[in-house]
């Protein structure tokens, strides 16, 4: 073999820089929505207030009027969309990117469902409150996984089987949520709406700490599993074939995505389809060539952010962001079920 | 560096009920090209894949250079022994430069930076192969043949010292399949990498292989050069099809003629 000459090397890293860039500069532009979102959503709502009065408030100072309105009101809604929509966006793109399948999102295969189903039975039978609440949901949407995994395990699992599997439980999983719901009579509707589709109405600046603790943990689990994942895209053979352990990957991933899923869900509710769509929407901005973690962190993030704006001022009634969320994620789901069926496989 | 052993030993392995392999031994003689022979379901593919540890065996050993290979951290693994399945799956958009860029995920750690050492082993698999001129393109927009170099670029720039491939010519016209055979033998003699491949066509396994393994039900049948290997009898108990063997006027390898009923 010849050995490859120094204008080949050269080629190849002008590729790799031109790549490179058009990455940063897609995360980049993200972020910059990302702060003019938060910007947006911290200036204007039923009145509007000055960049520099909101700059201030946050600085802490006291300014009669805005203080209230920017500090209790508007700033803890914009943290815990950002810090939910992240942990959406990663929990999705993982699953969806280790099962090789867009369908595979913890938001179709009832794992937010579960956590979602286990956080209104700790609030309405178990009494509790709190972070409990969020353990609770943890271990909900762990034992989902597992089962869902269980029960499509037939000489391993494909991922169309886990796939009907999961909608199943999903669907079951969501009438125990509206059974609970019933059953608890001085609940208010919003309430009852945020455990079906997400909500971030009414949300405190204290329940931000331990979700980006969460965020951190769960989320540094898997990022440091960033190669690994990426490897899976090429299939399970060739990535242990790479030297991918593939059981310890997978564990890490989903214990990961489930724990960064369960924690937002407890919070906030599923809120719908944002796990599903931020991976994709990530992968027609930045390209399919490197890992998309980041890109659909911010995605996520963005997606909860603006569709909570839209759903509180744009649009004519006030609705939860889980509704707006909603409505965008149908048609795409809807399209996957097509596309995919016309290629002829089922799933 | 001297060139790694792979031995098969007393090894059992299958799919729950059904055992697919039985009391294999088998030596892979080293810094050679062996191809693996058998009908359909005589167990080559899951020999394989016991060979690069994707299935774990019910009973005896895969060792290399003495270590048993499902003991050896998978990375350190992935060092010494590549491995192209059978239909390994290209994600959609990624590029060519990409994927061979991922044949060098064993020798990098969860965040190693991209280094010299990793850009000229993908240089020098992508020259190898001569798909240089296709690095910036997306997998899905080449040719059968094409994808398959990429592939084989990508178990190059893992730089081992033994390859497995799981017919690597299958779904090619037969200008592709000569060329990746073409191309295993170019880097089994200019490197000396080991190299171990499952083969349909016995003609084209006898022209390029050193070694022939033809398997039956599980089983070693007969193990060694083509001549020796490529027998009508064998073809006869293998196959159970009936065939003359003639000289290859080309090569004075041994060449299969398959008796139809028609003939």
């Amino acid at each position: 073999m010849t050995d490859p000459s120094s204008c080949v090397i050269a080629r190849l890293a002008r590729i790799r820089r031109e790549r490179a860039t058009r990455r940063w500069r897609v995360l980049a532009i993200l972020l910059a929505c990302l702060l003019a979102g938060a910007a947006l959503t911290l200036m204007l709502g039923q009145s509007s207030t000055a960049l520099v009065t909101v700059l201030r408030v946050l600085g802490g100072a006291d300014v009669p009027g805005a203080g209230f309105i920017v500090r209790e009101l508007r700033l803890p809604r914009a943290v815990i969309s950002i810090l939910t929509g992240v942990c959406f966006g990663l929990g999705g793109v993982a699953f969806q990117t280790m099962l090789r399948n867009p369908l595979a999102s913890p938001d179709i295969i009832g794992i937010s469902t579960g956590a979602s189903a286990a956080a209104v039975f700790a609030i309405v039978v178990l009494a509790m409150s709190g972070p409990a609440v969020s353990i609770v949901a943890v271990v909900a949407g762990l034992s989902v996984a597992l089962l869902i995994y269980l029960l499509s395990w037939r000489h391993g699992v494909t991922g169309a089987r886990l796939i009907l599997v999961g909608i199943g439980l999903a669907a079951m999983l969501q009438s125990f949520t509206a059974y609970l719901l019933t059953r608890a009579p001085s609940w208010t509707l919003q309430e009852a709406l945020r455990w079906m589709t997400g909500s971030v109405n009414g949300v405190q600046l204290e329940q931000a700490l331990p979700l980006f603790v969460a965020l951190l943990f769960f989320g540094g689990l898997l990022f440091s599993r960033s190669r690994d994942l990426e490897a899976l895209r090429l299939g399970d053979d060739t990535a242990a074939g790479l030297g991918v352990r593939l059981t310890a990957t997978r564990v890490s991933i989903i214990v990961s995505a489930v724990g960064l899923i369960s924690f937002a869900t407890a919070v906030a509710g599923p809120i719908a389809f944002v796990a599903f769509l931020a991976g994709p929407i990530a992968a027609r901005l930045a390209g399919r060539n490197g890992s998309l973690l980041a890109p659909s962190a911010i995605v996520g993030a963005l997606l909860v952010l603006l569709s909570d704006y839209a759903g509180q001022f744009l649009l004519p009634a006030r609705y939860p962001v889980g509704i707006v969320t909603g409505v965008l994620g149908a048609p795409y789901l809807v399209y996957l079920l097509i596309r995919d069926n016309k290629s002829g496989d089922a799933l | 560096m001297s060139d790694p052993l792979l031995v098969i030993h007393d090894l059992m392995a299958g799919y729950g009920e059904g055992t697919v392999l039985e009391a294999i031994n088998l030596t892979i003689p080293p810094g050679r090209n062996t191809a693996i022979v058998g009908a359909n379901a005589c167990g080559k593919s899951t020999l394989l894949r016991t060979l690069s540890r994707l299935l774990a065996p019910e009973r005896g050993k895969v060792l290399l250079d003495g270590h048993s290979i499902h003991r050896l951290p998978a990375r350190r693994l992935a060092q010494q022994l590549g491995l192209l399945p059978q239909s390994p799956i290209a994600p959609e958009g990624i590029t060519v430069l990409d994927l061979v860029s991922r044949g060098r995920h064993p020798h990098q750690g969860p965040f190693a930076r991209w280094s010299a050492a990793d850009e000229a082993a993908v240089a020098e698999a992508l020259e190898a192969t001569a798909t240089t001129d296709l690095a910036g393109r997306t997998v899905e927009a080449l040719s059968g043949g094409q994808r398959q170099r990429v592939w084989i670029a990508m178990a190059l720039a893992q730089q081992t010292n033994i390859l497995l491939l799981d017919e690597p010519t299958t779904f090619l016209d037969i200008n592709h399949q000569i060329e990746v055979l073409d191309l295993l033998t170019d880097l089994n003699r200019e490197r000396g990498t080991t190299i171990v491949m499952v083969l349909h066509d016995l003609n084209l396994a006898a022209r390029y292989a050193d070694v022939l393994v033809a398997m039956a039900k599980g089983r070693v049948y007969g193990l060694g050069a083509p001549e020796e290997v490529l027998t009508e009898q064998m073809v006869q108990e293998v196959f159970g099809l009936e065939s003359r063997i003639m000289e290859d006027p080309v090569t004075g390898k041994p060449m299969m003629i398959p008796l139809g009923r028609h003939v």
